[in-house]
């Protein structure tokens, strides 16, 4: 039994370690704010929880610690990444690839409006 | 079961230098807070993976403190920012 | 021998860091910078194997100086270009 949670460890670790990896070298690559936003936000989340969560099968007696940061970093991460983004386009900052659509603009010309009137 | 620590470590430690390079060549403020961001989160899992290194159960508390208050930080960047702090 | 080869790297790092936030011009990005070098030394005293020195250098640096800092620089300005204009103009 503890051996198949060793391998279920060290499995999620290996999995956590190439996501995270991968998340650092979408920062490296992409071409604007907001794609490199997503790319570190999402595949940094998916390696770290994965990775500690390893450890955590590694360890069975520290699980609960390990489950409170696991917690903690997935409500965290989305979070601050969600109001870097919204601080960035209310800034002025126009995206680098043009997508056809862009609600956020209607969305705050209307409170705009309805902060005037 | 040694050489896949190594080579998670090796991932690891090269993304957190590509994130630092982003720091360095980042054209604008929100390139450098991304990089910030995601150096926080490649270190805190690397303090979990190093607590087991070690074998000591009082090491994982400073990664329980960065996970809490890694945030904080980038909230009031981003406020800053938008111009309503 | 490769655990002091990774502590020697982590200082060139380290230092390079504080060089980049003592010389730019914009303050916000040293802010930065400083949050950058909390990270790094957070993780120097870790392997040096002081817990405790690390837990109180994550928690002061990554949350308490950045918002003091950021606060700072709401109150008075972001470019560092701009107080030496306006020294000279006073002068």
């Amino acid at each position: 039994m503890t051996q198949i949670m060793e391998y279920i460890g060290m499995a999620l670790i290996l999995i956590g370690g190439i996501f995270l990896f991968l998340g650092a070298l979408g920062i490296f690559r992409m071409p604007d704010v907001y794609t490199r936003l997503q790319a570190g936000t999402k595949a940094s989340t998916l390696g770290a929880m994965s990775s500690i969560l390893g450890v955590g099968f590694l360890h069975p007696d520290w699980f609960f610690k390990i489950l409170i940061i696991v917690i903690f970093i997935g409500l965290a991460n989305p979070l601050s990444s969600h109001a870097l983004a919204r601080s960035t386009y209310r800034a002025g900052v126009a995206p680098k690839l043009k997508s056809g659509v862009d609600y956020y603009k209607k969305a705050v010309k209307k409170q705009i409006k309805k902060l005037i009137s | 079961m040694n050489i896949i620590f190594t080579i998670s470590f090796t991932l690891m430690a090269i993304g957190a230098i590509l994130s630092l390079i982003r720091f360095v060549k980042g054209p604008r403020s929100g390139d450098r807070v991304v990089a910030l961001d995601t150096m926080s989160i490649i270190i805190t899992s690397a303090l979990v993976l190093l607590a087991h290194v070690f074998d000591r159960y009082i090491y994982v508390d400073v990664a329980l403190v960065y996970a809490v208050l890694g945030f904080v930080g980038v909230i009031v960047i981003a406020r800053y920012i938008e111009g309503a702090l | 021998m490769i655990y002091i080869a990774i502590l020697i790297i982590m200082g060139v790092l380290l230092l390079a860091t504080a060089i980049f936030a003592v010389t730019h011009r914009d303050l916000l990005f040293a802010v930065i910078a400083t949050g950058i070098i909390s990270l790094i030394l957070s993780l120097f005293f870790y392997l040096l194997q002081a817990p405790d020195v690390a837990l109180t250098e994550a928690a002061i640096g990554i949350a308490l100086t950045t918002i003091i800092f950021v606060i700072t620089i709401r109150n008075t300005t972001r470019d560092e270009d701009e107080i030496i204009d306006k020294k000279n103009e006073k002068l």
